[in-house]
């Protein structure tokens, strides 16, 4: 059911957008009638008008839905399902080509050959200027200043199409012919080409891990798969062609032996050690730049224009060939497209950080599987489930280890046979350290259940510890004066600042995470506690001491009462702080928990399962903030009606 | 012999900011016998909180003394019970918790504690209210709801501050009535606070008018209205020609007091 449910997503996706589209579109039109019927009955400002509407709700919702949809191209995937693997072949031949188009003016604004000779021409004149100033002696500045010529004269050589030899010249035009027969043969359009079996057999688009099947599956995919491997052929004899003939062979060699003199004599060791040192960098200035103009890269720029034109053909051709696939690119899948790199085609723009909403719910299924061995949870963990847990464990979470040690008496030490015959003594730290058997108990289980865990621990510390000193301080001359300033002082610091020396402290196990959210949770309940109890009204305590209350009595039916507002305002608070203290302290260390989760996807890169981590704190934030909300309508109705 | 006797009751305020002394009370000197009903009457500021407050023990004087039955006030207690003007009540509690507070702070016998405050929501006319929050009863319930819950206590004084001040004239009226029926049935000494000189001359069998600067009894009454409004119906009491007499003399003076004090200020 789920594996035919995950292969299906495109075409689920397909149906729910439908449907979400037909829906926006109902609630607008609901939502319009609405408004003409209640147009009259209230004026601007009255809080009423803002009473209901829950198809306003629905369309924000569906609008959101089909948002996401389009620009993590799940539209575009539920109607064009084969669009990214024709796609992913484009990107092919785009590739294969690329090697050509760098050295003209369609990959980039200039030939290659023009930057070539103007970068290295301000170099050399660069060098020139700077000639004057150097150690060298007259003679040698007048050498120099004839091996730059020379350099300069090469690269004047070789721009001059007289000068180029005839096999270049044939080498570039059956280059030229090629891709010209290579347009051809993209033009004549898939003749009876059919996908193979192995590309058939391949997972849908967003099924694997690299998302998208790149062996060809379509007749057009074929095609171009086939274009790209005989582009990449034509591009390797591109890369072969150089621009040589005698005159400059001559030139070079004769700068070779000038350059050769002149580092001979920079390493005759008559110099000290600065002077060589800058008379070699110049000389080396000089050679680099010779060394970059002398295997022929520089090709006058009318002998590249057969190409330039081929390759434009080839473009047009290719366009062409892609028929309706341009415009479903162009509308259905925002940003650049697909790009192919060395072993895969990878969506690029939003759909490569933004992922299409059925993944993310087929990468929540797989996490929420509780069956880790079959691929389920997250490293081994589940997501939510439960387990037996040894009673034994949960009591020597509670009974110290050092209770046993000071018991009275001596721990049991082996006798004479080798044997040893345990002790009281010896069975209480047994009992300490959880090595007894006691039965087990049906325990919640899972990452997101370690993250609640941390935050209803420390939640339930920094409440029972937390409001009852809060209502002292409330009414309390020593309490306020002796606590506040203590509270006052680490309650301003982020609780993140916090996390490393606590980390260190407690470990990166469960105590120290909860150490760090207590402190969070106490420091937002002492205050709230402390403002409720602060805010009773005179006349309440002022009456139930004529009623004959003792103070104890006050504090517990008057003053705690009369602060549970605040307080159950304080613990919503509180539960939404401590949230976010924990996802970020476990992203700082520890092995379970929804933000541990985050952290390795993070690391990996892996926004689908980022994602489904973000919706899962959004979910759990939201059902912790409902109950509160339900809990403060049912215990203080009476809130502000005193 | 459970008299109310203050002998020269006087309190004084340090304002925190100036530090000038404020003579909130001085020299107060009268005896309420038991089951007697004052009222007491003055322009605002003069110090009618502060005496009550006194009495009930929630401050300490700073000269003289109160005593009851013999002996001195320097606390709250069960003896003394009081009425607030308004949000005295708890809100989070049923109007029966409400009244039966004081029983159950001194864990009186829970089914005790049913029976009794079943009576008195009878006898402040809040049957079948129980279970009802406070906060869902109009201004004029809840103040039945405080009235009971002082008389429960069975306290042997009851000490009222402007409790009718936030209710409406009809309202009142009948809380006026309730007030006067409860004093007759239960003969308690009670000492009622108002600003309303009408109030003050039905409720009060005695009446104090006070002068504020430093708060002292300017003026004594002994009224017959009290008494008569067991029987007779109010509104025709406020129509007798000596109440009308009492009524524009005492305004007369309040607003001299008025005068004088907006001319010193
Ligand atoms: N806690 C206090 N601190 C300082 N001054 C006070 C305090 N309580 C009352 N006063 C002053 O005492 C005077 C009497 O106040 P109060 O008894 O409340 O008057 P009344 O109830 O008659 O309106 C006023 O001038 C008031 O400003
Ligand atoms: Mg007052």
């Amino acid at each position: 059911m789920f594996e035919w449910l995950s292969d299906n997503r495109a075409s689920i996706a397909a149906v729910l957008i439908l449907v979400m589209t037909g829906t926006f579109v109902w609630s607008i039109v609901v939502g319009r009638r609405q408004a003409r019927l209640t147009a009259n009955d209230e004026v601007f400002g009255d809080p009423v008008r803002t009473k209901g509407g829950w198809y306003w709700a629905v369309c924000g919702v569906s609008a959101l839905f089909l948002l996401w949809s389009y620009y993590s191209w799940g539209v575009g995937r539920a109607y064009f399902p084969n669009a990214a693997n024709e796609m992913c072949q484009i990107a092919k031949l785009e590739e294969a080509v690329s090697p050509i188009k760098a050295a003209l003016p369609i990959g980039s604004r200039y030939y290659k050959s023009t930057l070539l000779a103007s970068r290295n021409s301000d170099q050399l004149d660069n060098l020139e200027a700077q000639l004057e100033g150097t150690v060298f002696s007259d003679a040698e500045k007048s050498e120099l200043l004839d091996v730059i010529g020379q350099v300069r004269e090469l690269i004047a050589n070789s721009s001059n199409p007289a000068n180029m030899g005839e096999e270049p010249k044939a080498k570039l035009l059956s280059l030229a012919e090629r891709l010209n027969e290579l347009s051809s043969y993209i033009h004549a359009g898939p003749n009876g080409l059919t996908p193979s079996d192995e590309a058939l057999a391949q997972p849908k688009w967003g099924t694997t891990f690299t998302e998208i099947p790149i062996l060809p599956i379509t007749e057009r995919g074929m095609l171009f798969d086939a274009a790209s491997v005989e582009a990449a052929e034509i591009a390797g004899a591109f890369n072969k062609i150089r621009n040589k003939f005698s005159a400059n062979d001559v030139l070079i060699d004769d700068i070779k032996t000038r350059i050769e003199a002149l580092k001979e004599i920079n390493e005759s060791g008559e110099f000290d050690e600065l002077e060589r040192a800058n008379r070699e960098d110049y000389v080396k200035a000089v050679e680099r730049i010779f060394k970059r103009l002398d295997d022929g890269l520089i090709f006058p720029a009318a002998a590249l224009e057969d190409v330039d034109t081929a390759i434009a053909n080839l473009d047009a051709t290719a366009r062409d060939a892609q028929g309706g696939l341009r415009f479903a690119d162009a509308l259905f899948f925002p940003g650049p497209g697909i790009v192919k790199s060395r072993t895969q085609c990878t969506e690029q723009g939003p759909a490569r950080w933004l992922p299409k909403p059925t993944d993310v719910v087929a990468t929540f299924a797989r996490l929420a599987n509780p069956d880790v061995e079959s691929g389920g949870g997250y490293r081994g963990f589940p997501l939510l489930w439960w387990d037996w847990l040894p009673i034994a464990d949960v009591v020597a979470f509670f009974i110290p280890d050092w209770i046993a040690d000071v018991w009275p008496g001596e721990y049991a030490s082996h006798g004479p046979d080798g044997t040893i015959t345990p002790n009281f003594k010896d069975k209480l730290l047994a009992f300490a350290q959880g090595d007894v058997s006691l039965g087990h108990v049906p325990m919640l289980d899972g990452h997101i259940w370690d993250s609640l865990f941390r935050v209803l621990v420390a939640l339930a510390l920094g409440i029972f510890l937390g409001v009852p000193l809060g209502l002292l301080m409330g009414v309390s001359r020593f309490f306020k004066s002796f606590f506040d300033p203590l509270i006052e002082l680490y309650r301003p610091v982020p609780p993140l600042a916090w996390a490393p020396l606590i980390l260190t402290i407690f470990g990166i196990h469960d105590d120290g995470k909860i150490f760090l959210l207590f402190m969070v949770a106490f420091a937002i309940m002492v205050i709230s506690a402390r403002t409720g109890a602060s805010g009773v009204l005179l006349s309440k305590i002022r009456a139930s001491h004529s009623l004959g209350a003792t103070d104890r009595q006050i504090m517990w039916n008057v003053i705690l009462p009369n602060a549970m507002p605040e307080i159950l305002t304080g613990t919503r608070i509180a539960v939404g702080v401590c949230w976010g203290t924990l996802v970020a302290a476990e992203m700082l260390a520890g092995t379970t928990g929804v933000g541990f989760i985050e952290n390795i996807a993070r690391t990996v890169s892996d926004y689908e399962l980022i994602w489904v981590t973000i919706l899962i704190m959004g979910i759990l934030g939201l059902v912790f903030d409902l109950i509160m909300r339900w809990i403060i309508q049912r215990t203080i109705p009476w809130r502000g009606m005193g | 012999m459970a008299d109310l006797v203050c002998e020269n009751l006087s309190m004084t305020f340090t304002n925190p900011q100036t530090g000038a002394a404020v003579h909130a009370l001085k020299d107060i000197n009268f005896t309420l016998k038991k089951g007697e009903l004052l009222s007491v009457l003055g322009p605002s500021g003069c110090g009618k909180t502060t005496l009550l407050n006194l009495i009930a023990g929630f401050i300490n004087a700073t000269d003289g003394n109160a005593k009851l039955g013999g002996r001195t006030i320097d606390a709250p207690g069960v003896e003394r019970g009081m009425v607030f003007q308004q949000g005295a009540l708890f809100e989070w509690l049923p109007v029966s918790r409400n009244v039966d507070f004081g029983l159950r702070m001194k864990r009186n016998n829970p089914k005790e504690n049913e029976e009794l405050v079943e009576k008195w929501l009878d006898i402040v006319g809040l049957q079948g209210f129980g279970d009802t929050p406070t906060y869902q009863l109009s201004g004029g319930m809840q103040q039945r709801v405080a009235l009971a819950r002082c008389l429960i206590n069975d306290p042997e004084v009851i000490l009222m501050d402007e409790p009718l001040g936030a209710l409406d004239a009809l309202t009142r009226e009948k809380m006026q009535s309730l007030v006067l029926e409860l004093w007759k049935e239960t003969g308690k000494t009670i000492m009622i606070i108002t600003h309303s000189v009408e109030e003050a001359l039905l409720l009060g069998e005695r009446l104090f008018v006070m002068a504020p600067r430093p708060g002292r009894v300017h003026k004594e009454y002994r009224l017959p209205f009290a008494e008569r409004g067991l029987q007779e119906s109010l509104r025709e009491i406020k129509h007798d020609p000596y109440f009308s007499e009492v009524r524009e003399e005492i305004l007369t003076m309040i607003w001299d007091m008025e005068e004088e004090i907006m001319g010193r200020v």
